[in-house]
C-alpha cells in the first residue's frame, strides 16, 4: 500500500503504473493463453477420442457408430478372430526379436564407439540417421531391398551365385522377420545413442580400478559397466516397446500386412476392422487392447522414473 | 614390499611435454609423497607408475624389475582413486572381494581377507551396504579395505583426502599413516596439501611443471628447500624470501637486508667458504621461515609492525624488509601495531638463494 501511493505522489512515475500492471497482468495470462489451444486439442484428440473408442468397443457398432450398450461382446468376438490371434502372436514375436536384435547391436556398437575411435562424430551421425526417416520411407526402401526381383536376392545372383535365395518376405512363415530386419536397422542408432550416453557418464577410475585387479574388458563390462547402464536399458527397453506396438506405418509399407494375412500386427488389424471391414466395434475393442498393452509398459515405467526424480536424481 | 625407481620418465601428449625427465627412487617400505600444484603431472605419474598411461621415455622398475611393458595388473600394485571409483552395483563385500574372485580365490579365504580387512578398518557394519549408502569417510575406507586385501608390493594413492571435510581429513592421514606403519607396504601418496606430504612422508618429491623440483626427506625439504619455489610451497605461512646481499666475507657468512627502520644483519649463516667467497657483495635471497625470527631487544633485525595476528599459540607479526612483507612467528607477546621492535633471527635456519636462478647456495 505505501508502495503505491509513494508512486503515485511522484510526479513521472504515475503514468507507468498502470502500464507495469498491464503487462504484469499479461506475462501472468500468456502462458496460460499460448496453453490454452495446446491442452484442448489434446484434451479433445487424445482423451475424448479414448473415452469414445471405449464406449464404441462396448456397443454394437459396425459400418457406422451405434451408440448403444452390449457390454463385452464385442471383445468375445474379438478373441474369437483367428487374424487377431495372428496379430498377437506376431506383435510378440515381433516385439522379442527387434527389442532382444536392436538393444544387442545397439550396446556393442555403443561399446566399440567408446573405444575412442576415430570419426565418432560420423559414424554416430550415420547410425542415428535412419531414425531421422519415417516408417513408410523405411518400409519402402527395404520393401525394394528384400523383393527377390529387385534386391538383395537378384544382385548376388547377378555375382553368379544362381542358387542364392532371399525370399523370405514373399513366405508367409518368415515375412514377419523382413519386418524385424526393417524395424532394427531403423531403431539400433537410437539405442546405440542411448546406451553411448550412458557409458559416457560411467567414472574411468572404476574402469582403472577394475584393471588395476587384473579384470579382463569382457569382464569389465559384463561386471560393472553394462549393470550400471540399469536405466538406459530400461529407456530403451520402455521406448522400443512402445514402437513396436504401434508399428503401422512400417508394416503398412512393407508388405501391407500380408503375404495372406501372415504380418498382421494389433495396429493393421485395428485399422482394417474399424476402416475397411465395416466392424467398428471390434477394431475399437482391438484399439482398447493395445491401449491397455501400453499402459501396462508405460505406467510403471513412469512410476520408477518420477520416484527416482523425487529421490533428487 | 619394494623399492621404486623412476628413472628418467618422460610424458608427452601429442606436443605437450607433462612431465621431463623425472628421477626419483625410494626403498622398501618408504612412504613417498608426490606434492605439488594442481596440474603439474603428479597423477600422470602416478598412473605411469600403475601401468594406466603408457610412458613416453625412461623407465619404471618395482622392485628391481622393469615394469614398462607389464600391463597394470601384473605391476603387484594397488590402487586408491580420489573419487574412489568403487563400483556402485557391488554391496562393499562384493567391492572388496571382486578382485580376489578375479585371482580365482577360493569363497572361503575371500571371506576371511574380507573380514580382516573390514575389522582393521573398522567397517564390519558396513559390508552389507552399498556405496551410495555410505558417507565419504567410510567409502574412502572401503576403498582403501578394497587395496589392502590385494597384498601388493606397492600401494598407489591419488589425492585419497582431498574430498573429505576437514576434520575427517586429519582422522584418516593419521588412519593412512598407522597403515602403514602396520603394513610397511611402500606407498606413492600423490596430494597438493603439503601438511598432509610433511605429516606422512618419508620421501617428498615436489613437483611443478613436470620436473621434480626437490626430491629428499620431508624435514630437508623444509629446512634446506632447493629453489625458492620450493621454500614458498612447503610450510604455512610460507618462508620470507628477502632481497639482501652477502657482506664481504671476513670467515664468517654475513648477509644485510634494508627494513625501513635500518638495516638488519645477520651473522653466521650457513654458506660453503667457496660460495661465500663466490657471492661476496653481491646480491642474494635471504630466506627466512617465520618461526625463526625471535623477539630481542639487543636483536640485529629492526622492525616497524604493520600487522599483529594472535593465532592463540603464537602472535604472527607483519613487517616491512627488503620490498616485501616479512611474516615472523613469536611467541605471544603484547604487540602494539606502529610500534618499533626488534627481533633476532636463528642464523644456522636461514637458507641462501642466488636471485637469478632462485636455486638454493650452499
Ligand atoms: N589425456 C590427456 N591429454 C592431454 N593432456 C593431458 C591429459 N591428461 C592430463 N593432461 C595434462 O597433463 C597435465 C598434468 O595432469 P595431471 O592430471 O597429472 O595433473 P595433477 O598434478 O594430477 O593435477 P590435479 O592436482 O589437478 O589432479 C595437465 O596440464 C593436464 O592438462
Ligand atoms: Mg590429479
Amino acid at each position: 500500500m505505501t508502495d503505491i501511493s509513494q508512486s503515485a505522489a511522484v510526479p513521472g512515475t504515475a503514468p507507468q503504473r498502470p502500464a507495469a500492471t498491464l503487462s504484469a497482468r499479461l506475462a501472468r495470462w500468456l502462458p496460460r493463453l499460448v496453453m490454452a489451444p495446446s491442452f484442448l486439442v489434446v484434451l479433445i484428440g487424445v482423451y475424448l477420442f479414448i473415452a469414445w473408442t471405449l464406449w464404441i468397443s462396448l456397443s454394437s457398432s459396425a459400418m457406422l457408430p451405434r451408440y448403444d450398450f452390449v457390454g463385452l461382446e464385442q471383445y468375445v468376438r474379438l478373441w474369437n478372430t483367428p487374424r487377431w490371434h495372428t496379430a498377437v502372436i506376431n506383435l510378440f514375436l515381433f516385439t522379442g526379436l527387434f527389442l532382444a536384435v536392436t538393444i544387442a547391436l545397439g550396446l556393442l556398437m555403443a561399446i566399440l564407439l567408446d573405444q575412442n575411435i576415430r570419426a565418432e562424430g560420423v559414424l554416430r551421425t550415420v547410425y542415428l540417421y535412419p531414425m531421422a526417416l519415417s516408417f513408410i520411407v523405411t518400409g519402402t526402401a527395404w520393401k525394394w531391398v528384400l523383393n527377390p526381383e529387385l534386391g538383395v536376392e537378384k544382385v548376388v545372383q547377378s555375382w553368379g551365385w544362381d542358387t542364392f535365395a532371399f525370399d523370405w518376405i514373399t513366405r508367409p512363415e518368415t515375412a514377419i522377420y523382413c519386418v524385424v530386419i526393417a524395424a532394427v536397422w531403423q531403431s539400433t542408432g537410437f539405442a546405440m545413442a542411448i546406451f553411448l550416453a550412458g557409458l559416457r557418464g560411467i567414472d574411468s577410475s572404476i574402469i582403472k580400478a577394475a584393471q588395476i585387479e587384473g579384470a579382463s574388458l569382457p569382464r569389465i563390462y559384463a561386471s560393472i559397466i553394462v549393470p550400471l547402464l540399469r536405466p538406459a536399458f530400461l529407456s530403451v527397453i520402455v521406448l522400443l516397446s512402445y514402437i513396436s506396438i504401434k508399428s503401422f506405418d512400417l508394416v503398412l509399407a512393407l508388405t501391407n500386412a500380408g503375404p495372406g494375412g501372415s504380418t498382421e500386427m494389433p495396429s493393421t488389424f485395428m485399422f482394417a476392422y474399424t476402416f475397411q471391414r465395416n466392424q467398428m466395434g471390434v477394431g475399437a475393442a482391438s484399439a482398447i487392447m493395445m491401449l491397455m498393452t501400453v499402459a501396462a509398459i508405460i505406467i510403471p515405467y513412469l512410476y520408477s522414473e518420477l520416484r527416482e526424480d523425487t529421490h533428487g536424481h | 614390499m619394494a623399492t621404486l625407481d623412476i628413472n628418467r620418465v618422460r610424458k608427452a601428449y601429442g606436443n605437450l611435454e607433462v612431465l621431463k625427465e623425472v628421477n626419483i627412487s625410494v626403498g622398501d617400505g618408504e612412504f613417498l609423497v608426490l606434492l605439488g600444484p594442481s596440474g603439474c603431472g603428479k597423477s600422470t605419474l602416478l598412473n605411469i607408475i600403475a601401468g594406466l598411461e603408457d610412458i613416453t621415455g625412461g623407465e619404471v622398475l618395482i622392485g628391481n624389475r622393469v615394469v614398462n611393458d607389464l600391463p597394470p595388473k601384473d605391476r603387484d600394485i594397488a590402487m586408491v582413486f580420489q573419487s574412489y571409483a568403487l563400483y556402485p552395483t557391488m554391496t562393499v563385500r562384493q567391492n572388496i572381494e571382486f578382485g580376489m574372485k578375479i585371482r580365482g580365490i577360493p569363497a572361503e579365504e575371500r571371506a576371511k581377507a574380507t573380514n580382516a580387512a573390514a575389522e582393521m578398518l573398522q567397517m564390519t557394519g558396513l559390508l552389507d551396504r552399498k556405496p551410495s549408502q555410505l558417507s565419504g569417510g567410510q567409502r574412502q575406507r572401503v576403498a582403501m579395505g578394497r587395496a589392502i586385501v590385494r597384498h601388493p608390493d606397492l600401494f598407489l594413492f591419488d589425492e585419497p583426502l582431498s574430498n573429505l571435510d576437514a576434520k575427517l581429513r586429519v582422522d584418516m592421514r593419521t588412519e593412512i599413516k598407522r597403515l602403514h606403519q602396520r603394513l610397511g607396504t611402500t606407498i606413492v601418496y600423490v596430494t597438493h596439501d603439503q601438511i598432509e606430504a610433511m605429516t606422512l612422508a618419508t620421501k617428498v618429491a615436489v613437483m611443478k611443471g613436470g620436473v621434480v623440483q626437490h626430491f629428499g626427506p620431508p624435514q630437508e625439504v623444509y629446512d634446506r628447500p632447493a629453489n625458492t619455489y620450493v621454500a614458498r610451497f612447503v610450510g604455512s605461512p610460507a618462508m620470507n624470501i628477502i632481497p639482501g646481499w652477502l657482506l664481504a666475507s671476513d670467515g664468517v657468512p654475513t648477509v644485510a637486508f634494508d627494513t625501513p627502520q635500518g638495516e638488519a644483519v645477520v651473522r653466521g649463516v650457513p654458506l660453503s667458504a667457496e660460495t661465500a667467497h663466490r657471492f661476496a657483495g653481491r646480491d642474494v635471497l635471504v630466506g627466512i621461515r617465520p618461526e625463526h625470527f625471535g623477539l630481542d631487544p639487543s636483536g640485529t633485525v629492526p622492525v616497524g609492525v604493520d600487522v599483529v595476528e594472535p593465532t592463540g599459540p603464537d602472535t604472527l607479526i607483519v613487517f616491512a624488509a627488503g620490498g616485501t612483507e616479512v611474516v615472523a612467528r613469536l611467541e605471544p607477546f603484547d604487540a602494539q601495531v606502529g610500534r618499533q621492535e626488534r627481533f633476532s633471527v636463528k642464523a644456522e635456519k636461514v637458507v641462501l638463494f642466488d636471485p637469478a636462478t632462485e636455486t638454493r647456495l650452499d
